[in-house]
């Protein structure tokens, strides 16, 4: 044989093409059935609006397409494939029944506009995830309309500013800890509010002396993370409650981290006014490379008459319905009733856990990240000696003395089997390495990690450069993101 | 419980290494007057063959197996198999955002087709990975057109779904942005004269929906020049993506804004859905949410990653574009295996045999109801106008397990008994002429009821 | 790298040479090092006017963005239009890749910023921290 023939030996090195370079005019994966009604001449009902050409869209085979995703989704990490240590993502498993609960037809096929007298069972699904969801963050009503955490905080803080409106001024600022989530500032610009920074202490938490004197009636509401992003819970919370209700200010808690939470304690119990949910990261929905998520609010009554429209009431037959007539309500924040599909899988994983099955998954959550912590310490700086809850912060520190920093060592980490840990998040931890197991990681999973971690570590200080050059074992090695920015190529083009 | 992967041995084992004596000693930084020492009061834990049964309930309760005329901004088209088996797969359902590049090519490259074949479809330059839905999509599109122009006011059609402009609505109110709605002229398409009246050297943009909420397809060039002759930009609303098959796209537009929920994305009771933001190079670093780039790694090998983040909000912060995070991959992953099972040929025949149901409804409704709107063309939804209430009329079609057409008074009252129909290739003859046949029968005993009270007046 | 003498430099780590009315202004190469490789750099229009100390445009890398500040008053009188195809040019050499140009509104202003030696050390004070 003089030429190595072009047939891959094992898939996953294959070089997939993109769709577009497999197309070929007369291919096809569809075919609709003959139709029922007369056939219309195009141009003649449409005029000068007749589209004539659909430009570059391939024209490839079913098995094609199946082959084309298939040997793509080979290249993707995943839960499905092991552990994903992400601070305050939550990567749990994500349960197979959900999906199946998820396509049953008279739901999937549901139009939102039907009308009410067969959406009974789409509102009672409503209702039960709020009902559980209340109960498990100890407030008063819920909506279910944000499509995401950031769309919850944005729905949330239009609910303060008509809050302090209602009380006749809406106030100027928002107080956010410098250890937040960079969604916190950006949604607070969104309703108009200047944003101002609150430190954290040494130990990492609010520092309640500074939150006093900071406080004053120009601030609207304080966007707290509990436990915060280095997994502490803030135990002045207290404290921090009464500072700001002193002051006529709002007490907002970004619930991504609920996971430590889960029923050991409530928010509402502690002072929240109002919090938001993650439904894609506590409760089960699948990430599915990006979203969609889910981003309930859950509110103390004082904020019920802003509640986005329509809200779900039950009738005095018993019968259920969606109400629209709510004169101080803050709007909608998105047409239709939220992400419905999500509704479904987080309801089905409360009900597949129960009262105990939620406790003993918080439980081994903090205990997962607390094992990891004890594992790890000593080979990676823990900046904060706090204890934490389920995940945990270190930094590169010892391993930036031999010029290797966590996004290297992050890289690194792939070659070993795992997704990377947060890399340099939180801000307020120069080089961080923040990292949460969740409760799916089996004892065998987080000893392989810790494992891995201490080989990296050593690798650090015997040959640093194998560090600072990985990935070595995956199918494309680092990528040129400067180029990509400089010089962006943001579709495929047909060669000329 | 049967999803935590550890045994008792397990759990004493590891909180021995932690060095501590029980699992509550971990939950001490927790303030004890806040520790919770009950169960919560949810249902009690089931089994999975219980939770099935559960949902099978309430799928029963809403009516399951039943033919649909609904559109307005949610539409029943079928959804290829295929779909669901490709998306099922756990290396993309179960994969998170790809911020790590070198194991999240598979969901990068998908994306980086998507965001070309939205180029493609839309007649635009760049496309993002997806927003939430059409309706924040919309809304953002027009908080990027108030950046870029540096102004403040926007005009909105009144033909734009009547949910979008109430997002807008919202999201602007607090951003003190002023919003003028500008009406739409017997054609149902946007009165040009309103327009022209009511742009001002303030005006940021100008806001439609084509094809509109009605249906009817909007004179885009025409409404295009009187916006860029006032320094102000076009942003398109789309909610119909199988139009984009037949019908051109509005590539006068700044921005287009889009739902692609047609595109193998189930009804699911309004969500999740798909928006997407489609626009120009040159205003692409105001563009939010997530962007896909090519780019090489060390060995020149091909490979895709997230680019343009410093638009973002995890650098940004508050002066991100948007505050947008978490977006709507999976779901823009079954457009994109929609866009390519159908493809250049087939989705101008979808959206051709869309076309030919609603003209044969349309007909046949005319026929003794009242289709508003004549005189400008339209894609898969019509206006029909009754004597009597439709809510009344939907409620004797329902008894044949159709759903009618949306009745529209709450949107707009001025429009009477009007409802929306919407047909689209899963539409049956059958379903159209049944509906049509008691719209008729409605028609003729309210005439002949009128003509008896005028008998007995007279 | 050496600070030049002629230069004078901002707390924000910009530099601005003035000659006459006219003055240069850029960024340092102790900025251009912290940010990394320079992906995108935002400038205003000709013919705008910038106040001393108020942001006037952005440096992007890939992982971050860095406001730029104004360390005179003046009218922006030129744009360095390599910086839209080229923006490395700053990475490469940060004091002669010139950001733009401006007419000073008072040369005086000058009087109050860094020279090259308080520069560098304001540079390794900050180094140290």
């Amino acid at each position: 044989m003089k030429h190595m023939t072009r047939k891959a030996t094992r898939h996953i090195s294959q070089n997939e093409g993109l769709i577009f370079e497999k197309s070929s005019a007369g291919k096809a994966a569809w075919k609709l059935p003959p139709l029922d009604v007369p056939e219309v001449d195009t141009a003649a009902l449409l005029g000068a609006s007749e589209r004539k050409d659909l430009g570059n869209l391939p024209e490839v085979s079913e098995i094609e397409i199946i082959r084309h995703f298939t040997r793509l989704s080979t290249w993707n990490y995943a839960i499905d494939l092991g552990m994903y240590p992400l601070g305050s993502c939550t990567m749990k498993y994500n349960p197979r029944v959900n999906e199946v609960v998820a396509r049953l037809d008279g739901l999937a096929n549901a139009h939102p506009y039907q009308p009410e007298k067969i959406s009974q069972g789409a509102m009672r699904i409503m209702k039960s995830l709020s009902d559980c969801l209340l109960e498990i963050t100890g407030m008063d009503a819920i909506t279910l309309q944000p499509a995401a955490g950031a769309h919850g905080e944005l729905t949330g803080l239009l609910m303060v500013r008509a809050y302090h409106e209602s009380k006749g001024s809406p106030r100027k600022k928002i107080l956010i800890p410098d250890s937040a989530h960079g969604t916190n500032p950006a949604t607070a610009a969104m309703v108009g509010y200047a944003v101002e920074n609150l430190k954290s202490n040494a130990a990492g938490m609010v520092d309640a002396a500074a939150l006093e004197a900071q406080m004053n009636e120009d601030v609207a509401a304080l966007m707290l993370t509990n436990p915060n992003t280095l997994g502490v819970f803030e135990q002045e919370i207290h404290r921090i409650a009464d500072v700001m209700h002193a002051k006529g200010g709002l007490l907002y808690m970004d619930g991504a981290n609920m996971n430590a939470l889960v029923g050991k304690v409530r928010p509402g119990d502690f002072g929240v006014d109002l919090m938001h949910l993650n439904l894609h990261k506590t409760f089960s929905t699948p990430h599915g490379g990006g979203g969609p998520g889910s981003g309930p609010v859950a509110i103390k009554k004082i904020l019920e008459p802003f509640l986005p429209t329509p809200v779900v009431i039950t009738k005095s037959d018993g019968t259920m319905a969606f109400e629209y007539d709510r004169p101080h309500s803050v709007g909608r924040v998105r047409a239709f009733y939220g992400n419905f599909g999500m509704f479904i899988r987080a309801l089905a994983y409360i009900l597949a856990n129960g009262p105990d099955g939620l406790r003993q998954t918080t439980e081994d959550a903090v205990l997962n990240a607390n094992y990891i912590r004890k594992g790890l310490e000593g080979v990676y700086d823990l900046p904060y000696s706090t204890p934490t809850m389920h995940e945990v912060v270190f930094s590169d520190k010892l391993q930036a003395k031999k010029g290797v920093k966590t996004m290297d060592l992050a890289k690194r980490l792939i070659d070993y089997g795992f997704h990377p840990y947060t890399t340099a998040f939180p801000l307020i931890v120069p080089g961080a390495l923040m990292i949460e197991p969740t409760e799916s990681e089996s004892k065998e999973e987080m000893d392989l990690f810790i494992e891995s971690m201490k080989s990296i570590a050593e690798e650090v200080e015997e040959d640093p450069q194998m560090v600072l050059d990985a990935p070595h074992n995956t199918r494309v090695s680092r990528l040129d993101e400067v180029a990509a920015a400089r010089k962006p190529i943001l579709r495929w083009k047909p060669s000329v | 419980m049967r999803y935590l992967p550890k045994s008792t041995a397990d759990r004493e084992a590891m909180l021995k290494s932690i060095g501590v004596r029980s699992i509550d000693d971990l939950f001490a930084p927790i303030p004890a007057e806040y520790r919770l020492e009950r169960d919560l009061k949810v249902p009690r834990q089931m089994a999975e063959s219980e939770i099935v049964d559960w949902f099978r309930e309430r799928s029963r309760e809403n009516g399951d197996g039943h033919a649909t005329f609904l559109g307005a901004g949610a539409y029943y088209h079928y959804r290829p198999v295929i779909i669901d088996s490709l998306i099922s797969r756990g290396e993309f359902l179960t994969a998170y955002t790809p911020y790590q590049a070198e194991v999240s090519q598979g969901t990068l490259q998908s994306i980086f087709e998507f965001q070309t074949m939205i180029c493609e479809l839309t007649g635009m330059e760049v496309a993002n990975a997806s927003m939430y839905d059409g309706s924040t999509a919309a809304a953002e599109a027009v908080m990027m057109a108030v950046r870029l122009t540096g102004r403040r006011s926007v005009l909105i059609a009144r033909s734009v779904h009547p949910e979008y402009r109430e997002v807008l609505t919202t999201y602007a109110h607090h951003q003190g942005l002023p919003l003028k709605a500008i009406a739409f002229a017997e054609n149902a398409r946007l009165d040009l004269n309103a327009l022209a009246q009511s742009m001002t050297p303030d005006t940021a943009c100008v806001l439609i929906q084509s094809p509109n909420f009605f249906g009817t397809i909007e004179d885009v060039d025409a409404i295009a020049e009187i916006a860029h002759k006032n320094g102000a930009m076009l942003v398109v609303s789309i909610a119909e993506a199988v139009s984009l098959g037949i019908v051109e796209p509005p590539r006068q537009a700044d921005v287009i804004a889009m739902e692609a929920q047609s595109f193998g994305v189930p009804l699911g009771f309004g969500g999740p859905y798909c928006g997407v933001i489609a626009t120009r190079d040159q205003f692409v670093r105001q563009m939010p949410g997530r962007l896909v780039g090519q780019t090489n790694d060390r060995n020149g090998k091909r490979g895709f990653v997230l680019t343009l983040a410093t638009r973002e909000q995890h650098i940004r912060r508050e002066k991100a574009t948007s505050n947008i995070c978490t977006n709507q991959a999976l779901v823009a992953l079954m457009v994109n295996i929609f866009m390519t099972i159908y493809g250049k040929v087939g989705l101008r025949e979808l959206a051709k045999q869309n076309l030919a149901k609603t003209a044969y409804a349309a007909q046949q409704f005319g026929k003794h109801a009242r289709v508003l709107f004549p005189g400008a063309a339209r894609f898969n939804e019509f206006v029909v106008e009754t004597t009597e209430d439709p809510y009344a009329v939907n409620s004797r079609i329902l008894g044949h397990k159709i759903v009618g057409g949306l009745p529209l008074k709450k949107f707009y009252p001025e429009l009477g008994n009007a409802s929306l129909w919407c047909c689209t290739e899963m539409t049956t003859r059958t379903a159209i002429d049944t509906a049509a046949g008691m719209v008729a029968e409605s028609e003729r005993s309210m005439k002949s009821a009128k003509e008896e009270v005028e008998e007995v007046a007279g | 790298m050496p600070y030049p003498s002629d230069f004078k430099y901002t707390k924000e780590h910009e530099w601005i040479k003035a000659d006459g009315k006219i003055a240069t202004i850029g960024i340092t190469n102790y900025a251009q090092g912290s940010l990394g490789d320079i992906v995108f750099v935002e400038l205003p229009k000709p013919g705008s006017e910038l106040t001393a100390g108020k942001a006037f445009g952005s440096v992007e890398s890939v992982k971050a963005v860095s406001d730029l500040y104004a360390p005179a008053s003046g009218t922006v009188t030129e744009v360095n239009g390599e910086l839209n195809t080229a923006p490395e040019k700053i990475n490469q050499d940060a004091h002669s890749a010139w950001l733009m140009k401006i007419t000073l509104k008072d040369p005086g202003e000058l009087n109050s910023l860094l020279s090259a030696a308080d520069y560098e050390k304001f540079v390794a004070d900050e180094g140290a921290k």
